[in-house]
């Protein structure tokens, strides 16, 4: 890195650091290893705070850290400049171990202006570092952040390790020779900043300056700026006096195996298109874009050298509708959206579940009522998904549990879907869409074989001893009725939304048929529960006296919190549930083992509820709706809490 | 395709085993007929043909028809049609739908249906009433219709169906009607051929809630004066001597005396023509069916289908990036050895 421009000089300021005693230039030759680092990156939404953490997140990746990641971002494309509402985060968390949260409270946090300070400082660790775009706390920015008094000079951030570095204005200086606008080249000063923090926590520069390279391919200008600034962000660091040292997280011993960084749509999306191999069938997706399930239409329109279909519809109605319609076809149809869109779509799944056709409806939760908060996640779409039919209209549900997940679990959805011809709910939410974690690259050959045939010859003989073709004349054991595509001679045959009679599948009013099929189709789908895994029971010591129950992303938060129980010596049991309906077949005896069940949810206690009922267990509610995720610490302290009230 | 035999069927291989539950006397009767007595004219398979349908009256036909078929929700046919279009390109996909299926609470799949040209032949019931729900007014009632929801008269401008199709840039916009059964199988044939969305809007009288709702134009005595018969490379007259004919100017369609303007005045139809603004002048020419009113196909043009376009990019991105690789799309991001 030598040969770039070092930096001007600056009057950098290093206030009321705890730490600071002797300050050493360069110290990158022996950086302080941490076993684990937690970084929030805050700025505007136009800011590049989502490129940054990315990047960061990427290089850490391929350093080999584990890691985990939350991207916090608004609704809006482009909220007022330097307000607190037009704020913009992304925390990463890496470590040289296996963790299973973004972290509770960043050890560092990147302001790039007053909001993001304002926004984001409650949430850093004691004593943790706050490093600034000093240039940005004017009094114009400060006004319009809510700030009465410069935080930089009014002591109230004396607690912390802060760092103000003059970012913008380094960074004009530092892109010049690319002869970049000053207009243009301060958009650079995201990538100074990333530059700062990869000297801070020495990632590998070369990597990040070939994907700047890469990105920017089209634009040399803007290329040029971003390369010069990412190098002056790391000489800053290094040759600055700032800083007294830097950190090493050393590489995460993880399981032996290749990896990549995935986010949870993106994994989602590959398990899709898995899905559709191994159950040798061309995936349809019919869809409509919405907040957070877009990512999914755009990654899967990508690979249509799959034989991947993709339609953008004209609303999530019609989006469902021709995916049903390519599953009646033979595909598999797959539909992707979040709650508002799961609200339209009902309708055409009532049909999917009598018509007993596959479906695969992806909903990634966001919060809500309505609209409510579209870029924040929430749990609270899964009693929608149980029972949001008119009608008895069952509806099996699999929810993944980490970003990586979501691969393996739209295989899942996928497999009883085509088995037992029906529409499958998958529950992802948010934070499993925008999250990323290293993912262990599956052995493809390893995956199992979901495919189902195709009927073909009659299956029915007629009293005058001919044959026919009677749609719904059931398999014995998974009830299924048999899959019949256009096309195929002799098997012609109607259905539709009317009830139909057993077996005949032709149009039927009769009362007892009606109550027949209603029971067949209940018992359909509550026959899964043969087919799937039970619950394996995390309970190290086997006399736990609390079970923690959770379902879907909250997996992470439980496990790293009930890590933090465990060491301080108590004995509590883990089950996380992964098929919502039916639930595993031993769900309900090891729920009535455990005194005490407390389920933490994203929502007012959904699954709670459902396992009230189902089970008659007094299990009680951990309930977070604020569209965060929950906090390890949060679970840790309702699990103390639990287990002191006995 | 010339060494695949044409199949030789009748009527009655066209026909269900199911007992059909219209009331006695209603038009759909004849169009279903007409269908069938088609069928076997143009030599389709039965496994290979669909007719997917909405909720309404006309909606139980595809129990009626010994095909594939699904009878699905409310206005939401076209949905269906286009998955099934799409991924089945092999198949011949019908939509049969009504005024109020259509229209009103499907009005939004069946326009982008029609713009997107989804490879489907649509048969649209128009009765210009609820029947199914015992009759309240439908999208295509004329204003001021008594029913049981608008006792004090409808305050609703109607639909034209053709206008409405046209101006959604349909590639095939025909009309034909329940009382003429040559007409029909004619319109329905070419609708049938027509590569890309064709709409045939059918007038079918109910004769239980709106019984004589096309007398003024359908009456044996009446056709020859008030339908007008759209014949492609012909001009365009009507009545019982060709008395009457249409000009078509920029101010729009209008019906003139042929004696007045002479015949070299008379418009010659053109449904090829690429632009559809004379075919949706001809649609305006009756506000409902109480004046002269165009019947035939308006327009036929070519126009990319939207199935094949579909189908061409996914063929296309096998031949660049050849066939999908699992192993290697799971390892497409940047990749690291642990171990």
């Amino acid at each position: 890195m030598a040969d770039t421009a070092s930096p001007p000089r600056t009057d950098v300021a290093h206030t009321d650091s705890p730490t600071s005693g002797s300050s050493t230039a360069g110290a990158s030759t022996n950086p302080i290893e941490l076993d684990r680092v937690v970084i929030r990156f805050a700025g505007d939404s136009g800011d590049g705070m989502q490129l940054t953490g990315d990047r960061f997140t990427e290089s850490s990746a391929l350093f080999g850290n584990d890691l985990s990641t939350l991207p916090d971002f608004p609704a809006e494309i482009r909220a007022p400049a330097g307000t607190l509402a037009g704020v913009s985060a992304f925390q990463v968390h890496i470590s040289d171990h296996d963790i299973l949260t973004p972290g509770d409270h960043p050890s560092v946090l990147v302001a790039m202006n007053p909001a993001a300070l304002r926004a984001n400082v409650k949430d850093v660790a004691p004593a943790g570092t706050i490093i600034v775009n000093s240039d940005s706390f004017d009094e114009r920015a400060l006004a319009k952040a809510g700030y009465a008094a410069n935080p930089l000079e009014d002591g109230s951030l004396k607690d912390f390790t802060l760092y103000e570095i003059p970012m913008t204005s380094i960074t004009l200086e530092a892109v010049k020779p690319s002869g970049t606008k000053p207009r243009d080249a301060e958009r650079s000063k995201n990538l100074f900043a990333l530059g700062v923090i990869s000297w801070m926590y020495t990632r590998p520069v070369e990597a990040t300056i070939a994907w700047i390279e890469a990105k920017f391919a089209k634009n040399d200008m803007v290329k040029m700026a971003n390369v010069l600034a990412f190098k002056a962000g790391y000489n800053f660091g290094e040759t600055a006096e700032l800083f007294e040292s830097n950190y090493i997280v050393k590489p995460a011993a993880l399981d032996p195996g290749r990896y990549t960084n995935v986010s949870g749509n993106t994994a989602l999306a590959w398990g899709l298109i898995a899905a559709g191999q191994l159950a040798k069938l061309p995936i349809f997706l019919g869809s409509y874009p919405i907040t957070p399930a877009s990512d999914i239409l755009h990654e899967l329109s990508k690979h249509k050298n799959f034989g991947v279909r993709t339609v953008q519809a004209e609303d999530e109605i019609a989006g469902v509708g021709a995916a049903l319609g390519a599953s009646y076809g033979g595909a598999l149809g797959v539909t992707t959206t979040s709650g508002p869109g799961v609200d339209l779509k009902t309708e055409t799944i009532g049909l999917a579940v009598n018509l007993e056709l596959p479906l695969l409806i992806i909903d990634i939760q966001r919060g809500g009522p309505s609209t409510g908060l579209p870029t924040k996640t929430e749990q609270a779409d899964l009693l929608q998904a149980m029972f949001g039919r008119h009608g008895e209209a069952p509806v099996p549900i699999v929810a993944p549990q980490t970003p990586g997940d979501c691969f393996h679990a739209a295989i899942e959805a996928a497999r009883i879907a085509v088995k037992y011809r029906t529409p499958v709910f998958l529950l992802s939410d948010g934070y499993l869409a925008n999250g990323a974690e290293p993912w262990k690259i599956p052995d493809v050959d390893a995956l199992p074989d979901i495919s189902v045939p195709f009927a073909t010859e009659p299956n029915h003989v007629r009293g005058d001893g001919g044959e026919e073709f009677w749609p719904y004349l059931r398999d014995a054991t998974t009830l299924a009725r048999p899959w019949a595509v256009p096309g195929t001679p002799g098997l012609e045959h109607r259905i539709g939304g009317l009830e139909k009679a057993d077996g005949a599948g032709t149009v039927s009013y009769d009362p007892t048929n009606h109550e027949k099929m209603v029971h067949l189709r209940v018992a359909k789908v509550a026959g899964i529960a043969r087919d799937i895994p039970l619950v394996e029971v995390d309970d190290p010591d086997g006399d736990s006296e609390l079970l923690v129950l959770g379902w879907g992303s909250t997996y992470g938060a439980i496990a790293a919190g009930l890590r933090r129980v465990r060491l301080q010596g108590h004995h509590v049991a883990h089950v996380h549930v992964r098929h919502l309906n039916p639930f595993p077949a031993n769900l309900g005896d090891v729920l009535v083992r455990y005194p005490k069940v407390l389920v933490p949810e994203m929502n007012l206690g959904q699954l709670c509820k459902l396992v009230r009922a189902e089970f008659l267990v007094d299990a009680k509610g951990l309930n977070k709706m604020s569209g965060q995720p929950f906090r390890a610490g949060e679970i840790e302290r309702a699990v103390l809490d639990a287990l002191a009230g006995s | 395709m010339t060494d695949v035999a044409v199949p030789v069927t009748t009527k009655k291989d066209w026909t269900s085993d199911q007992e059909i539950r219209w009331c006695p006397g209603c038009g759909d009767y004849s169009i279903l007929t007409a269908v069938q007595m088609l069928m076997p004219e143009l030599g389709a398979r039965r496994e290979d043909t669909v007719f997917i349908s909405g909720i309404g009256c006309s909606s139980r036909f595809p129990y009626y028809m010994d095909t594939y078929g699904v009878h699905s929700i409310h206005g939401r046919a076209p949905a269906l049609a286009t998955g099934l279009a799409v991924s089945r390109p092999d198949l011949h996909v019908w939509v049969i739908t009504g005024d109020g299926d259509a229209l009103s609470i499907g009005g939004n799949h069946l326009l982008h249906a029609l713009r997107r040209n989804v490879d489907i032949t649509i048969l649209l019931f128009n009765n210009q009433i609820y029947g199914l729900t015992k009759g309240q007014y439908s999208p295509t009632s004329e204003t001021g219709k008594v029913t049981k929801s608008t006792p004090f008269g409808s305050l609703d401008h109607p639909y034209n169906p053709v206008s409405l199709a046209l101006g959604a840039e349909a590639s095939f916009v025909a009309r034909t009607h329940d009382m003429d059964r040559k007409h029909m199988m004619a319109t329905f044939k070419r609708a049938y051929e027509h590569k890309g969305a064709s709409l045939v809007e059918i007038y079918q009288n109910c004769n239980v809630f709106n019984d004589g709702a096309f007398e003024a134009i359908l009456t044996k005595d009446n056709r020859p004066r008030m339908l007008i018969p759209l014949v492609h490379g012909e001009p365009i007259r009507f009545g019982v001597e060709g008395e009457k004919g249409v000009v078509v100017t920029a101010d729009g369609a209008r019906i003139v005396e042929v004696a007045d303007v002479g015949e070299g005045a008379l418009a010659v139809h053109d449904e090829a023509r690429p632009d559809p603004s004379v075919a949706f002048a001809l649609s305006r020419l009756a506000d409902g069916p109480t004046s002269p009113t165009p019947i035939g196909v308006f327009r036929a043009v070519e126009r990319a289908d939207y199935g094949s376009l579909v189908n061409s990019q996914v063929l296309r991105a096998s031949d660049q990036k050849g066939p999908g690789d699992l192993d290697a799309l799971l390892a497409s991001g940047a990749t690291w050895t642990v171990g």
